[in-house]
């Protein structure tokens, strides 16, 4: 059973990042608020039903009552006004926590392009100039910025300790920014159902030191092979990669080139292969 | 082309489960197999059965041709048991899969758990969740109004019938072909033909869209029926908080089930049209198609929701031997509900990437629905109060249900908060949520109805003990099988995963799959219950019809009622309109005068479009042309040679409604009135001893 109680350090119950720590948070006060709300009928609906048995001639009957000005304002007007409350607080929580809006540290965000394809994700670093499949190096202690598309049908991309999920969605473009606090290996996945592979498209996410992360491109733009639209177009047909990949360069403006569909997906060509063959 | 081709579309040998169980004998493609044997044997077996009990002929004039209300509510609910049991099956299956696929690829293969899934919930939702509740209303709504039928008893048996077909087709695709994989919302750009170019998204089109072109008419039966034929003096704050629930859910069937047949209509133009509305290309986009879904989805989950709650306001008033408390607020409450449940549709997709302000107002809008809500539950508590409140069967559940449901409602303003629902979205939190939503809040409150009226219908009580066994399974199961998931998703396992990575997950797993085999338990105990209450009917009779001295018209008559439900239609001069009068010792009087009734009579028309549309769908399915030619002809000529018919009703003289009632009020006499406490006992004839309140 002990492993069994483990499983919540997998998610934003144990965050590894401001957002999935203001989640949690958020999730504790909504979770207690709402503990008061149904509190009285967890304790109300058994104690009056037993009391008030058939059995038990001792309770009054009364068969005809039917209304109380005073209940009726105490069954309305209280939820009333936590729900203005919790309302007040959903507000900020959700300007405060779009998605969109980045993370308010001092360093400049690190920009990472996101390619969501049956069934792995695609990481493009523009700026670092390299690409990575199925594995996510981040910076701990810096802002991270996503922008994300899908180069076949609709995913969600959610990283359980990092931030909440967003959908990718092909020929659109839609953001996610987070940071990493502490160094350590997370995981990532698609949680929108999208064909066989899906149990399979999961990824790690290693949060490493800055000097680490500039390691990591320097070696990783050693890495002979490019990104560019031959190679998208591999990479896009459906299946389960074994292990991650990287590129060592990534040819400019793919991300743009694939968001707006002038790439032709893997899917397509890979369509045309089965009606041809059949 | 050939003439095979032409014959059978795109049927080919290949389409058999049983062929492809045979080429390729993995346990997956077995279990499908035998899915699809327990489909054919099953459906070949019923047909042998009634063949040798020679029950064709009774079968057709006794029910399927029948127009009357509680027949076709009874054959509503049958559907429906079918339905549920092999949507049970599949979910102890998927369960099953979960738990011993962690790390290897367990029983079914990752395509074959996807059709799980989506057959699961299209299943649940459209021919469970549904026709329960639409037989429900159907049996009880006109009888509590005081109505001898619904405004339109023909049209009601065309949208049995096409929702059966509906049925059909979602049994056809275990056998032939195979359903989709895009779940029960069939998101595109998945279900294109771009990515799914098989029958299976055409299955969950077609046969949803039978099932949504049914309930459109089904709601506007009911709306009419409510409006335009209650009883004299039935105004509507006199009416019973059920008949309330019909109304509100009638008209949230009107509106909501177009954008849903709108939605599948255009996806199925996507695939055989070759048009462009939901793709990823050419100025598709399926956001709309998101969107119109929900705009359906969410008012379908009151359409769900609504008609239970009216069923907790009737249980729970009667068994506590007392008026509803708060008549006016749950009025108000469900109301509002049906009214705000347009307004939140958004929240199904906080995480699309629209603007910080729009998820906002959703998620308020989402938190206010829970107020009425939440107010419906304290009124239920509160008429426990100062009552006398006596644990049947139907009120067990209705307690289990509130602490229940109350505990989805504390996960629904969690998910409603749109950061949180960020993190909580697809996995299995959601999963456990609308669970504990939809079963403590829709299955225990359609059990508790089945319970209470089924002496109504039937003339007999169910078994006590049988119904207690169930409860002990459904609402421990249920808890076993769902506050896992709860764990789970907040851990972020997905939804609809078919092999998981985590030996950590496995115990929780256990106890849910535990969990579901109690609930598959519960549901057996539903059949033993039945088949255990028929053998011993002799001993539960309750031909006077009032066994749990309760408050509505639809007990004011006999158990079974006659076919025109009130020998003479009853003056209502305040609520709870039966209990005055038995108070007021004006129940069980003959009338001074009756009248001849008219009813309709029966009717081949409603099985011929229901099956002839459905004929026509299943062509659409395997692109068989003339086979959806001539279903749709057939189907639009029945119609119209149905609307040259003059001679569609019969007359009931009133001699033979008076003998009837005269009968009937003879077996009152002789009856002996017992207390509460002897409710249970074979001493329970159906006439309530009304002294004591």
């Amino acid at each position: 059973m002990l492993t069994g109680c483990s499983v919540l350090s997998r998610g934003f119950l144990a965050p590894a990042g401001p957002v999935a720590a203001a989640e949690r948070h958020e999730f504790f006060f909504v979770g207690a608020v709402m503990l008061l709300v149904i509190g009285p009928v967890l304790l109300l609906t058994p104690i009056i039903a037993w009391h008030y048995r058939l059995a038990n001639t001792k309770s009054a009957f009364r068969p005809q009552w039917g209304f109380s000005w005073i209940l009726e304002g105490l069954i309305w007007v209280p939820p009333t006004i936590i729900v203005i409350v919790l309302a007040v607080f959903l507000v900020g929580n959700t300007v405060r926590l779009d998605p969109y809006r980045p993370v308010p540290l001092s360093r400049p965000p690190l920009q990472v392009q996101v390619v969501a394809l049956d069934w792995k994700w695609l990481f493009i670093y523009p700026e670092q100039e390299v690409a990575s499949v199925n594995q996510l190096i981040l910076p701990v202690g810096r802002p991270v910025h996503f922008s994300l598309t899908s180069g076949t049908v609709m995913q969600s991309l959610l990283m359980p300790r990092l931030a909440g999920q967003i959908y990718t969605m092909s020929g659109m473009t839609t953001q996610l920014n987070l940071a990493i606090s502490e160094p350590g290996t997370y995981w990532g996945e698609n949680t929108q159902f999208n064909g066989d592979g899906f149990q399979d498209q999961k990824f790690q996410i290693l949060g490493v030191s800055s000097a680490d992360f500039d390691r990591w491109v320097s070696s990783t733009r050693q890495t002979p092979t490019v990104l560019d639209d031959k190679a998208y177009q591999n990479l896009s047909r459906q299946s389960v990669l074994p292990h991650p990949i990287a590129f060592g360069s990534v040819e400019a403006g793919i991300f743009a080139r694939i968001s707006h569909q002038t790439i032709q997906p893997g899917y397509v060509s890979q369509h045309q292969d089965a009606k041809s063959h059949g | 082309m050939t003439i095979w081709h032409f014959l059978l579309g795109h049927l080919t040998w290949d389409s058999l489960v049983f062929v492809r169980a045979w080429r390729d004998p993995t346990t997956s493609e077995v279990i499908g197999g035998c899915a699809g044997g327990i489909a054919v044997l099953g459906a070949m077996f019923l047909f042998g059965l009634i063949t040798v009990l020679g029950k064709w002929r009774y079968l057709w004039t006794e029910w399927m041709t029948s127009l009357d209300h509680k027949k076709i509510g009874i054959m509503y609910i049958v559907f429906a048991g079918i339905m549920l049991s092999r949507a049970l099956i599949e979910a102890v299956l998927m369960r099953t899969q979960q738990a011993v696929a962690i790390n290897n690829p367990g029983l079914v293969a990752p395509d074959h758990f996807a059709q799980l899934f989506s057959t699961h919930g299209t299943i649940m939702v459209f021919f469970v969740g549904m026709p329960l509740l639409t037989g429900l209303i159907n049996f009880a709504m006109p009888l509590q109004i005081g109505s001898r039928d619904v405004a339109f008893p023909y049209m009601n048996s065309i949208s049995l019938w096409l929702t059966v077909g509906g049925g059909i087709m979602m049994m056809a695709s275990l056998v032939l072909g195979q359903f989709s994989t895009g779940g029960w919302s069939g998101y595109p750009p998945y279900t294109e033909l771009a990515f799914n170019d098989g029958v299976g998204p055409d299955y969950w089109i077609w046969s949803v869209s039978l099932s949504s072109l049914g309930a459109l008419m089904t709601g506007i039966n009911f709306a009419v029926t409510v409006y335009k034929f209650r009883a004299p003096g039935m105004r509507w704050m006199r009416m019973p908080l059920f008949a309330w629930t019909s109304i509100c859910t009638a008209v949230l069937m009107i509106f909501a089930m177009p954008p849903l047949t709108v939605a599948t209509l255009l996806l199925a133009a996507d695939r055989y049209l070759g048009m462009h509305f939901f793709t990823n290309t050419l100025g598709g986009n399926m956001m709309n198609f998101v969107n119109l879904f929900w705009l359906f989805g969410h008012p379908e989950v009151y359409i769900l929701i609504l008609p239970p709650f009216g069923i907790y306001s009737e249980v729970v008033a009667a068994y506590s031997s007392k008026e509803l408390y708060g008549y006016t607020s749950l009025v108000i409450a469900t109301t509002a509900i049906a009214i705000l449940s347009f307004t939140v549709w958004l929240h199904h997709f906080f995480t699309m990437g629209q603007s910080a302000g729009i998820n906002s107002f959703f998620g308020i809008m989402t938190m206010a629905i829970g107020i009425p809500t939440g107010v419906k539950i304290y009124d239920w508590i509160w008429t426990m109060f100062w009552g006398e409140v006596r644990f049947t069967t139907p009120l067990l559940f209705s307690l289990a249900f509130m602490i229940t449901f109350v505990i989805g409602g504390m996960t629904g303003i969690i998910l409603a908060t749109p950061p949180l629902d960020y993190m909580m979205h697809n996995t299995l939190f959601l999963v456990a949520h609308f669970h504990n939503m939809l079963i403590p809040g829709m299955l225990y409150g359609v059990i508790a109805g089945y319970y209470y009226w089924f002496p109504k219908a039937f003339g007999f009580r169910l078994s006590e003990r049988w119904g207690r066994i169930a409860f002990i399974c459904w609402v421990p199961g249920f808890y076993l099988a769902f506050m896992p998931l709860y764990v789970l998703g907040a851990a972020g396992v997905a939804r609809r995963t078919q092999e998981l990575f985590d030996p950590a997950f496995r115990p929780w797993l256990i106890v849910a799959l535990l969990g579901a085999f109690l609930l598959l338990a519960g549901l057996a105990s539903l059949f033993i219950q039945l088949y255990v209450s028929i053998k011993q009917r002799h001993t539960t009779q309750v031909p006077v019809g009032d066994p749990w001295d309760a408050r509505g018209l639809e007990w004011s008559m006999s158990a079974p009622p006659p076919e025109y439900n009130f020998a003479v239609l009853p003056e209502v001069t305040r609520r709870d309109a039966f209990y005055w009068q038995k108070k007021s010792n004006a129940a069980y009087r003959p009338a001074d005068h009756y009248e001849d009734i008219t009813l309709p009579k029966n009717s081949m028309c409603g099985v011929s479009v229901g099956l002839s549309m459905t004929a026509c769908f299943f062509g659409l399915v395997w692109h068989t042309w003339w086979l959806s030619v001539f279903g749709f002809v057939v189907a639009l000529g029945t119609v119209i040679a149905r609307s040259f018919m003059r001679d569609v009703n019969r007359i009931i003289p009133a001699a033979k409604v008076a003998a009837q009632d005269r009968r009937w009020l003879e077996r009152v006499g002789a009856a002996v009135p017992i207390p509460r406490q002897l409710e249970l006992t074979p001493e329970n004839e159906g006439l309530a001893d009304v002294r004591n309140d």
